[in-house]
This record gives structure tokens, sequence and C-alpha cells, in this order.
């Protein structure tokens, strides 16, 4: 009776329906550290625990994931950083890994045919990416004043965050910028306008 | 034999003494100095817990007034001590709170400190002054708050780099409203929120205060309530120095900043938002020290920030600072004696920065009072090894982490045993030295041959055979710790130099080629040096003699062998084959 409830469960293909536990699109279980939801004592706690390769290698298969360049099979306690160290500098870097491989958002410019896909992760901050920006759509976007915005540009870069509402381009700081940004819309300056003034 | 002097004026003499060397050697003038120093000696260092038993210490010197006990072997940082090797501090904090009820000061390093042992510290010493944990574990929030509540006369409190379970933020309201005594706090390896306010009220009545270290989580916007309050601080460790970009958060921190006349020392730095970086200018040309290592900001910023430190003679920096940031360091702070240059993408295949050796070479060539080193990179070649070492004979400290293990001087292809050995040759002061890239056993015979004052070794994955080893235990004459990974070495070496182990205070060996038959050796000739073999795959002689035991950790000691050894830690001595039979 056992025997043929387990043939009749690969039958059904339980994977293939999603009807396990875990995330759509995951196949392994979740990482212990990713679903550890504690103070990051609690994490540095499970790094130590498990000192041994497997947890090098967890570490690899995150930053795999994330689309990085894969990080050659680690050997325990090499190099020698120490896991409060290591520990501030990958939560340092978290933000960036969470949203995947490169970050990709599509940019709109107003009258343009068709819209553009650029990578924010590739640019160090606002005045690379304003010009490359200026680059693709052959337009010209100024300088960016807290006061006035971008006032007197024929353009203005505007971008959709993270709560959905329509921001401009500069206002907070760049890390926090690529973080939240969604979408980029490269607004007619006229159109503009009323962004500026707030 | 007349004494020459009553008791009370050699105390008063040997008052001056504060060396551990030198009032070592008084002992050993005649008995009666040997009984008046043990008497009035007051601070104790043990550097090795288990060297020595609590009792012994206590029976030579009965009237302690401060304690340093260092555990754990220094590669327990990075993984290479299983978790529940040791390194209790409760049987010393037990055997002192009955003995020393006049004790001040307690420092531990790498040691497991519980709950239970704070509460007992906190209650045993009426006139507690000074606790130091730096790279501890085994506590929570509620050990702290036995500190703060029962420690009327604390001056400083640092929990340098220690893992501290967060159970709740509340543990520093219990300092008491009338305690005012705080010169000393660092709780910057926190990781969650304390409470503010109760932080803020600590600070304003703590007109002593001259250290202040917070943790991440205290906000930058607050920072200047906490300044404001303490312009007297002399070092400071910022929260998370990030902000949403406002004017008025901005004026506040500067204002803030140039109020504080005396800084000398910064560090912190968490989540950098550069825009802020500015506000501090006011102080930076008093800054000797700055701790920049975990800040993630990039060259520009960063080294606007270090060169405007004209008199910084300690900094710490990720590699984001990179050569030309190295360069500019080189050019502007003539006072440098030491430099710490940590990897920010350590397990990178790919170098994510533009640092090489060459940004090392800049400095030794720029900073003439440069001692100390430790840098982390990915290229290393000989000629530059050669450079810097004639340009800083003086060196002190030289730990080079090339972050591929055995990789060879890239210019040339050899390995990089003449750079070192050049280190070694013209830096006669060098107490301490860490090797890495590609080394044959070359460069131990120049080790031995030079590295007279050396006293701390660390080699990974370096050396041909045991005569590399055996250059070191033969050639290095004031060595103390010496600590070794995956090498080939082995028996030979070992039991050749077995009496060298004696004059030294540990010796680590890790995936090297020992064998259990050795070990077992070592231990059986030499029983004042316990002989721990630590190895998880079970019982040693489930296993040939010959084969090479995972980990061993040797050390003189004066207490015999371990009673807290957990399962996977077998102590080889003249009982050894009966006990496991």
């Amino acid at each position: 009776m056992e025997r043929s409830a387990a043939a009749f469960e690969n039958d059904l293909n339980l994977k293939a329906t999603e009807l396990r536990l875990g995330l759509p699109g995951t196949d392994n279980e979740p990482d212990h550290q990713q679903s550890s939801s504690s103070s990051s004592s609690q994490l540095i706690k499970n790094n130590k625990r498990s000192c041994s390769e497997m947890d090098g290698a967890r570490q690899t298969g995150q930053q795999q994931e994330s689309g990085a360049p894969a990080p050659k099979a680690q050997v325990v306690g090499w190099p020698p950083v120490r896991n409060y160290r290591k520990n501030v500098l990958e939560q340092q870097k978290k933000p960036e890994s969470d949203t995947g491989s490169g970050m990709f958002v599509k940019v709109s410019m107003d009258g343009a045919p068709y819209l553009r896909k650029i990578d924010l992760k590739f640019y160090k901050n606002y005045l690379d990416l304003l010009k490359a920006l200026e680059n693709m759509f052959k337009c010209t976007i100024g300088v960016y004043s807290e006061r006035e915005g971008y006032n007197g540009s024929e353009y203005a870069p505007t971008y959709e965050d993270k709560d959905g509402d329509w921001m401009l381009v500069g206002d907070v700081p760049w890390d926090m910028f690529v973080t939240s940004c969604r979408r980029l819309r490269i607004m007619k300056g006229s159109e503009a306008k009323g962004l500026a003034c707030l | 034999m007349a004494y020459s002097f009553p008791e009370e004026v050699l105390e008063h003499v040997f008052s001056f003494l504060t060396s551990d060397k030198d009032r070592n050697a008084v002992c050993l003038v005649c008995k009666s100095w040997y009984e008046i120093e043990r008497w009035c000696r007051r601070r104790i260092f043990v550097g090795n817990c288990y060297a020595v038993s609590p009792e012994i210490v206590i029976r030579r010197f009965p009237e302690v007034r401060a304690v340093e006990i260092k555990g754990k072997p220094h590669f327990a940082d990075f993984n290479l001590v299983p978790e529940g090797w040791g390194a209790y501090v409760y049987p010393w904090v037990a055997a002192m709170s009955a003995a020393y009820p006049l004790l001040e000061e307690i420092k531990l390093k790498r040691m497991v400190v519980t709950d239970e042992s704070l509460e007992l510290i906190s209650k045993s010493f009426k006139n507690f002054k000074v606790l130091v944990l730096s790279s501890c574990e085994g506590f929570t929030t509620d050990g702290l708050a036995s500190i703060a509540a029962n420690c009327r006369n604390l001056r400083e409190l640092d929990l340098r780099e220690s893992e501290v379970e967060d159970l709740s933020g509340h543990w520093l309201s219990h300092f008491p409203d009338n305690y005012t005594s705080l010169v000393s706090l660092n709780i910057s390896c926190l990781g969650s929120e304390v409470s503010f306010s109760a932080l803020e009220r600590l600070v304003a009545r703590s007109p002593n205060l001259r250290t202040l270290r917070l943790n991440r989580a205290v906000p930058l916007e607050k920072l200047p309530n906490l300044l404001r309050r303490a312009p007297q601080l002399v070092e400071l460790g910022t929260g998370a120095y990030s902000a949403e970009i406002r004017s008025d958060t901005y004026s506040n921190l500067a204002e803030a900043f140039s109020a504080c006349k005396q800084l000398k020392g910064l560090s912190g730095f968490w989540d950098v938002v550069p825009s802020y970086l500015p506000a501090m200018l006011h102080v930076c040309s008093g800054i000797t020290s700055l701790n920049l290592s975990y800040a993630t900001i990039q060259s520009p910023d960063l080294v606007q920030l270090v060169t405007q430190c004209r008199n910084l003679q300690r900094l710490w920096v990720l590699d984001y600072i990179e050569d030309s940031g190295l360069e500019a360091l080189a050019a502007s702070c003539k006072d440098l004696q030491e430099l710490r240059v940590f990897p920010s993408d350590p397990f990178g295949a790919v170098p994510n920065v533009s640092l090489t050796e060459q940004g090392l070479v800049s400095v030794s060539e720029g900073c003439p009072k440069l001692q100390s080193v430790l840098y982390f990179c990915r290229q290393m070649s000989n000629a530059a090894l050669v450079a810097i070492a004639r340009n800083r004979p003086k060196l002190i400290r030289f730990r080079l982490c090339i972050l591929e293990p055995r990789v060879p001087d890239y210019l040339t292809l050899e390995p990089l045993d003449t750079g070192f050995g050049a280190i070694v040759e013209n830096c006669k002061e060098l107490r301490r030295l860490s090797l890495s890239g590609l080394l044959t056993d070359r460069v131990f015979k120049y080790i031995g041959t030079h590295a007279k004052k050396l006293e701390m070794l660390s080699i990974a994955f370096a050396g041909d055979s045991d005569l590399g080893l055996h250059h070191v235990l033969s050639g290095c004459e004031s060595l103390r710790k010496l600590e070794i990974r995956d090498c080939p070495f082995g028996d030979k070496a070992l039991l050749a130099n077995a009496a060298k182990l004696e004059t030294m205070r540990s010796l680590w060996m890790s995936s090297c080629s020992v064998s259990y038959g050795a070990c077992k050796l070592l231990g059986q000739k030499l029983p004042r040096l316990n002989v721990e073999v630590i190895d998880e795959r079970g019982p040693p002689d489930s296993r040939p003699e010959s084969c090479p035991v995972e980990r061993l950790y040797v050390y003189r000691t004066v207490s015999g062998r371990r009673v807290d050894m957990p399962g996977f830690v077998w102590t080889m001595d003249e009982d050894a084959s009966l006990r496991f039979s």
C-alpha cells in the first residue's frame, strides 16, 4: 500500500506542479542564513558553528545565485579574515545581491519609439548615470540642484521607486537610489517643472 | 647574610617595576626578594589560560589587583578551532572571587565568558573598575546588565569584537542614576539597538568619559546629541554613518564635531554616505588613529578624508583606498606608524579594486616611522619586498596576506623566498611575521638565520619538507608562538627540536603531516608540555599510528593536563596508551 502511494506521488510529479514547501523556482532548502530572521548575532553564531568548507560553499552559493562570477572553492579559514569582519562586509553588500544579477531597469524617454534597459550597478554615481543617459538618448539633461531640480534643461530624469511613486533623480544618496529605483523615465522639461518645484 | 634594606624599602623599589620580565628577574635574585616581590605584584598576565591554574596563581601572588588572560589559540579567529574547545573563564572568576576581593581589572581575550561569570564578577569585587572582553563569546546582554547594575566604580567596559547574544537593548538602563564614573565604553560589536535615551543620559552624567565606541544601530542623526554632551571625548566610534541628505542634519553634525577639540581617535563608519564626511574635517588635524576598516567608501572620498589627517599614526582601512590612495597617504601622513589594509572582497575570484604591491611600497618609501604592517593583496613580487625591507629596516610587525595561496612572484614566477628573506635580514628588530605566497624551504632558512628577535610566526601553505620547520625551530631564538597550517611539515623536525617547545608559549599545527605516533612520543618525552591532538574524526588510535592528526596544539604548562577537554581533544602523555585501551 505504501509503495504504491510513493509511486503515485512520483507520477504526480509534485515538483513540477510546485506542490511543496519552499519558494517557487528554488530547488534547494532555504539557506539557514537567509531564513534566519534573528539578529545579526544569531547569524554570526550560525557561521561559527558549521565551521567547515560547506559553510564557505554555502556563501559561494549565495553569490552564484546573484550572477556574480563564481568565486573559487573556499578553504576553511583562508584568507584569514575574522568572522566579525566577514559578517559586517557581507551585511553591507547585501542589498545588491538581494536584487539579483545586475540591476537592470527600463528607461523610457518621452517621444522615443522604444525603451532601453540599463544596469544601474554599472554606474558609480549620478554624474555617470546622467552622462550615459544623455549619450544614449541624445538629449541634454543638465545639472541637478536641490532647489530647482533640473530647471531649465530640455529633459529631466525621473524614476519610479519601490513604493510606486515617481521621484526626481538626484534627491537621495546614490546608494539609496540604486536600491529603490524600479524604472526610469526621462521627462520633457516642461512636464517635469511640477516635480522640480516641490 | 644580612639584608641590606628593610622589606618596605624593597617593596617601594619594586613598585617601580611594571614589566613582568623585570619582576620575574627580581624573583630569581634570592629567596627574600622572591617573597617580597610576590606579595607586592599587582598585575598578572596569563598568556595561555591552560599554562597555569588559578590556584597556582593565587597561591603565589596573593594581592593581585589586575588580571589579563588569553584563551584560545590565534587561529580560532579563522574557524580552525572547533566550537566547544575550551578557554572557560568561570573557574578563574570563581577562584578569584574568594581570593582577590580587591580585584579591579579583568581583561580577557578569546575566552568563553558566560552570564554566570559576569554576574559573579559584578557581585564579588566591590572596587571593580575595568572589564575588557576582546574576541570573547558565550554571554548575553543579561550578563552586561549585571555588570551595569552592580559595578558602582566601573570605569571601563570594552566589548571589542566579542560575540554577544543580544536579548535586549535595555541592559544599559541598569547603570544606576548616581553612577558617574564611566571613562570608556565600547559597544561597537552589539548587533541590536541599545536604548538611546539611556545612552544619552549615561553620557550626560559621565564627565570623565574619554572613549565612546557606539554600535551600528546608533543613527547618525542622533550622534550630535551625544557629542554635545561629551565634547571632552578623545576616542569616538560612530554608529552607522549614513542618513538622508539633509542640510540640518549635516550642520548639526559639523557643529557637534567642531566642539570636540580633544578627539584623537575615530572608528565606526558603517554604511558611509560620503556627503557626510566633510562634517568631520575640523577634527582631522588632531586625529592620530583612524579605523575605516568597515567603511565601504570608494577612493576619492576616502583619500580626501585620510590625507586631511596629517598627524595620523595609525590607519586601518579597506582596500578601496587602492594604490593611488596609499600614495597620497604616503605623501601626507609622515607620522604613520601602523597600516592595516583589509580586503573588501576576500572571496571574489577577480580583483574588485586596484590595490597591488605598489601601494605598500609607496607607503614604505614615504613614511619614515612605519613599523607595523598588515596588508591583504592579490599580487606581490620579490622586488617589492626587497624595496620595502630596504626602505624600512625598523619594521617590527610585518604581516602579508596574498589572497590566493601559493601564488608566486607575479613578475618572475619565482617563489617569494628572496623577498621575505630580505625582510628578515634587513629588519633586525622584527617581532612578528606572517608569510604568504609561494614559498620553499629556503625562506625558512633565511628566517632561521636572521630573525633572531622574532617572537611570533604564522605560516600557511608553504615549504617543501621538514627542513623548513627545522630551520625555524633551531634558528629563531626568541620564538614564542608558532602557528602553521597546510604545510608539509612532519615528525622529524618536531621530534628533533622537541626541547625548543618548552621555551615557547605554544605551537599550533593543522593540516600538516604530523603523525599520531609522533604526537604520543612528544607527549611522553616532555612531561612539561601539553601535547593535544584535536581531531573530529574520532579517537586517534582508531587509525594507524602513522596517520597524520588533523590538528596539534602544544604548549608548556605547570598545571598538568586539562580537566575540561571536549570529546574531540586528546592529550598525549605517559598515560595516553592506558586511557585509550
